[in-house]
C-alpha cells in the first residue's frame, strides 16, 4: 500500500511474535502435556475403567435385548411420563419406521449414549446451578467457564480429551457433558434465583434451615425452569452424538458421518431424520412430564 | 407463667452497604433527608421505643414508607438491626446466634403476610404443616392439629385445594391458620389485611379477635388503616419517616391526637366506635337514672341502645354494677361528631 510506503514497518505488519518463538512455545506445551499423559496414562486408564465398563454395559443391553421388549419398555416409560396417547402412538410409529429402515441397532446405541449423558449432566448441573445461585463468588467465577464451554468450538476440546483417554465412548461422552451441561447449570441457577423472595421470607420466619428452604422452597419452584433446563440438556446431547462419533461413538452419528465422507444423500438424511425422531420423543415426553409437576399452578381461581 | 410483652429499645436501622457508620451522627441529629442526600443511605427506622402488652394486640400504624414493615421484621429478626434491642422474655433477639434464632423463629414466633406467600405446590393442609414440619414433629401429629386450625379458620372442606384455587381472603385464612398451627406466643402480622376487600377485611378482624379472646397471643398487627387499628388495637403506636409520633390507646389517639399529622389522620374516624361512655360521663348527681350501661361500651352502641329503648338519659356502670356516672343521649351525639377547630388547618391525607 501506498501509506505502508511512508511508515515505519511496525504499524503497516503486526508486530507478532517470531515464528520461532511460536513454535517453541507450542512444542513445549504439546510436549510437556503428551508427557503428562504418557506418565498418567495406566491411572487414567484404571480411573476412567468403571464408567467404560459401564458404557459398554448400557449399550449391550439395548443393542442386544430382543426389540419388542426395548420398545414396550420405552411406551411404558413414555405413556407413564406424558400420560399422553397421542405421545405414546408417535413414539411407537417413529420407532416402527426407525426399525424398518434398518437403524434399530444404530439407533439403540444413540439412545444409550444420550441417556447416560443425560444423567451425568443432569446429576452435575444441579448442583453446581444450586451453589451458582447461593453464593455469588461462585456464579461470578462459573459464568466465564460456562461462556467459554458453550463458544468454544467443541473440535477444540476434543483434541486434549482425545489426548488423556484415547479415542471410545469414555471422550465421546465426556465432549457431550461438556456440551449439554451449561444450559442445566444455568437455568437451575436461574431458576432459585426467581423464587418469590416473600415465600422465601415466610421460610425464613418459621426458621427453616438452609437445607430446608431449598428442599420446601426453592428446588419445587423453581421446578419449571430446572425441566426446561432438562430438556435443553437433552436436546443438546442428541445433536451432539453426532460430534461425538467422530472420536469413537457408534450409533446415528457414525452413519451421518459416514454419508457427509461419502456423500451419501439419503443415508444422512435417514440418519438424521431418526435423531429427530429421538429428539422429539425425549421432548415431547419430558415436557409433558413437567407440566404435569406443575399441575397446582395451572387451575385458575374458583 | 413468664411475662411474654416485647419491649422494642432505642432501635435504628440505617439501610445501605455502610449503615453502622453514620448511626452516631444519626443519634446525634442527622436528619433522614440529609442521610440520604450527604451518603446515599436510608434511614429505616430511629429511636424506636414501644412496649408490646403481653397477650395483647399491638398495632403499630403508618403510611407506606414510615418503616412499619421494617419494624416488625426486626422482632423474628428478618432484617438485622443497625443498633439497639428487642427484648423478648428479657433475651435480646439481635443478639441471638444462628441457632437460637432459629429455635426462636420455630417456636415463638409465628408470621402472617401481606401477600400470603403460601406455597404454591403446596395444599392448603400442607403448607399449614409447614412450621411443624420443619420443628420435625410427626406427620400425622402436625396434620391433626393442622386440620383443627383450618377448621376454625373456617377453611374446612378445602384442605385439599391450591392456593391458587382459592380467593385472596381464603388464602390469607389460609396464612392465618399455617401462623396459628405454630402454637407460637408472638402473632405477627404484616399488613395482613390490607390485601383484601373491605368485607372481607372487616370479617377476617373479626376472626381475629374473636380468636385473640381465647388464645390472648401477643399480636404485633402493621396496618395503614386507622379504622382497622383502632378495632384491633389495644395499644396503637403511629409511625412516620421511621420515627414513633404517638402511641397509646385509641382512645388517647382519637381525643388527644399529638401533631396535625394524627389530627388529619384521626378527622375521618368513626368516633363513635372508639370512644367509650366512661370518658365523656358526667359525674352522678343525685339518684342515677335512665337505663344503664356498662363502662367499656362505645358510644354507638350506647347510642343505639338508648335509642331502641326511646330513653334520652342513661347511667353508666361499673363491673360490679354500681353506677358511676350520667349521661345524654345529646352528650353522645357531640362527642360521635368530629369537634371543628381541633388544631390548624388539617393537612392534606
Amino acid at each position: 500500500m501506498a501509506l505502508c510506503d511512508y511508515l515505519p514497518a511496525m504499524l503497516c505488519k503486526f508486530p507478532a511474535l517470531s515464528d520461532s518463538t511460536i513454535r517453541a512455545g507450542r512444542k513445549t506445551i504439546d510436549d510437556g502435556f503428551k508427557a503428562f499423559v504418557r506418565s498418567y496414562s495406566d491411572l487414567i486408564d484404571t480411573a476412567v475403567q468403571p464408567l467404560q465398563v459401564f458404557l459398554n454395559f448400557l449399550e449391550r443391553l439395548f443393542v442386544t435385548s430382543p426389540w419388542p421388549i426395548i420398545l414396550i419398555v420405552m411406551l411404558v416409560i413414555v405413556y407413564l411420563g406424558s400420560r399422553s396417547v397421542k405421545v405414546t402412538i408417535g413414539t411407537a410409529l417413529a420407532m416402527y419406521f426407525i426399525g424398518l429402515f434398518g437403524l434399530w441397532n444404530d439407533a439403540m446405541v444413540t439412545l444409550a449414549m444420550t441417556t447416560v449423558c443425560t444423567i451425568f449432566a443432569v446429576l452435575l448441573g444441579i448442583p453446581i446451578g444450586i451453589l451458582m445461585a447461593r453464593f455469588d463468588r461462585v456464579q461470578a467465577t462459573v459464568n466465564p467457564v460456562l461462556d467459554v464451554m458453550q463458544t468454544m468450538p467443541s473440535f477444540v476440546y476434543l483434541i486434549p480429551v482425545v489426548m488423556i483417554f484415547g479415542i471410545g465412548k469414555v471422550p465421546g461422552m465426556i465432549a457431550v457433558v461438556i456440551y449439554a451441561v451449561p444450559p442445566m447449570i444455568r437455568l437451575t441457577n436461574l431458576g432459585i434465583r426467581l423464587v418469590d423472595k416473600e415465600v422465601l421470607e415466610a421460610a425464613d420466619a418459621f426458621g427453616s434451615s438452609g437445607w430446608q428452604k431449598l428442599k420446601n422452597v426453592q428446588i419445587p419452584l423453581a421446578l419449571p425452569t430446572i425441566m426446561a433446563g432438562i430438556n435443553q440438556t437433552i436436546m443438546m446431547s442428541l445433536a451432539m452424538v453426532v460430534v461425538a462419533s467422530m472420536v469413537g461413538v457408534g450409533g446415528l452419528g457414525k452413519n451421518v458421518l459416514g454419508a457427509i465422507n461419502n456423500q451419501f444423500f439419503t443415508v444422512g438424511f435417514l440418519n438424521g431424520f431418526a435423531l429427530v425422531a429421538i429428539a422429539i420423543i425425549f421432548d415431547r415426553t419430558s415436557q409433558a412430564f413437567g407440566k404435569r409437576l406443575q399441575k397446582h399452578s395451572e387451575v385458575i381461581h374458583g | 407463667m413468664a411475662s411474654h410483652a416485647i419491649e422494642v429499645r432505642n432501635l435504628y436501622k440505617i439501610f445501605g452497604p455502610r449503615g453502622a457508620d453514620y448511626i452516631d451522627q444519626v443519634k446525634s441529629g442527622l436528619s433522614k433527608t440529609d442521610l440520604n442526600a450527604q451518603y446515599g443511605h436510608v434511614l429505616g427506622l430511629q429511636d424506636i421505643n414501644i412496649a408490646m402488652p403481653a397477650g395483647g394486640v399491638m398495632v403499630v400504624m403508618g403510611l407506606s414508607g414510615s418503616g412499619k414493615s421494617t419494624l416488625i421484621r426486626h422482632i423474628n429478626r428478618l432484617i438485622e438491626p443497625t443498633s439497639g434491642e428487642v427484648l423478648y422474655d428479657g433475651v435480646d433477639v439481635c443478639r441471638m446466634n444462628e441457632r437460637d434464632l432459629r429455635e426462636f423463629r420455630r417456636h415463638k414466633t409465628a408470621m402472617v403476610f401481606q401477600k400470603f406467600a403460601l406455597l404454591p405446590h403446596r395444599t392448603v393442609v400442607e403448607n399449614t404443616v409447614y412450621g411443624l414440619e420443619i420443628q420435625g414433629i410427626p406427620a400425622a401429629e402436625s396434620e391433626k392439629r393442622a386440620r383443627y386450625w383450618i377448621d376454625r379458620v373456617g377453611l374446612s372442606g378445602f384442605e385439599n385445594h391450591y392456593p391458587n384455587q382459592l380467593s385472596g381472603g381464603m388464602q390469607q385464612r389460609v396464612g392465618l391458620a399455617r401462623a396459628l398451627t405454630n402454637d407460637a406466643e408472638i402473632l405477627l402480622m404484616d399488613e395482613a389485611y390490607s390485601a383484601l376487600d373491605p368485607l372481607i377485611r372487616v370479617d377476617m378482624q373479626t376472626v381475629l379477635l374473636d380468636l385473640q379472646k381465647e388464645l390472648k397471643k401477643t399480636v404485633v398487627f402493621i396496618t395503614h388503616d386507622l379504622d382497622e387499628a383502632l378495632r384491633l388495637g389495644d395499644k396503637i403506636a403511629i409511625l412516620r419517616d421511621g420515627r414513633v409520633v404517638q402511641q397509646g390507646t385509641g382512645q388517647e389517639i382519637v381525643l388527644n391526637p399529638a401533631d396535625d399529622y394524627i389530627t388529619a389522620f384521626v378527622k375521618e374516624v368513626n368516633r363513635g366506635r372508639v370512644i367509650n361512655v366512661e370518658t365523656i360521663m358526667k359525674p352522678l348527681a343525685g339518684n342515677p337514672q335512665g337505663m344503664p350501661i356498662a363502662m367499656g361500651t362505645v358510644l354507638e352502641a350506647a347510642a343505639r341502645a338508648m335509642t331502641t329503648a326511646d330513653q334520652s338519659v342513661a347511667h353508666v356502670v361499673d363491673e360490679a354494677g354500681r353506677p358511676a356516672g350520667t349521661l345524654a343521649l345529646d352528650t353522645i351525639i357531640a362527642a360521635m361528631v368530629t369537634p371543628t377547630g381541633h388544631g390548624e388547618t388539617p393537612q392534606a391525607a
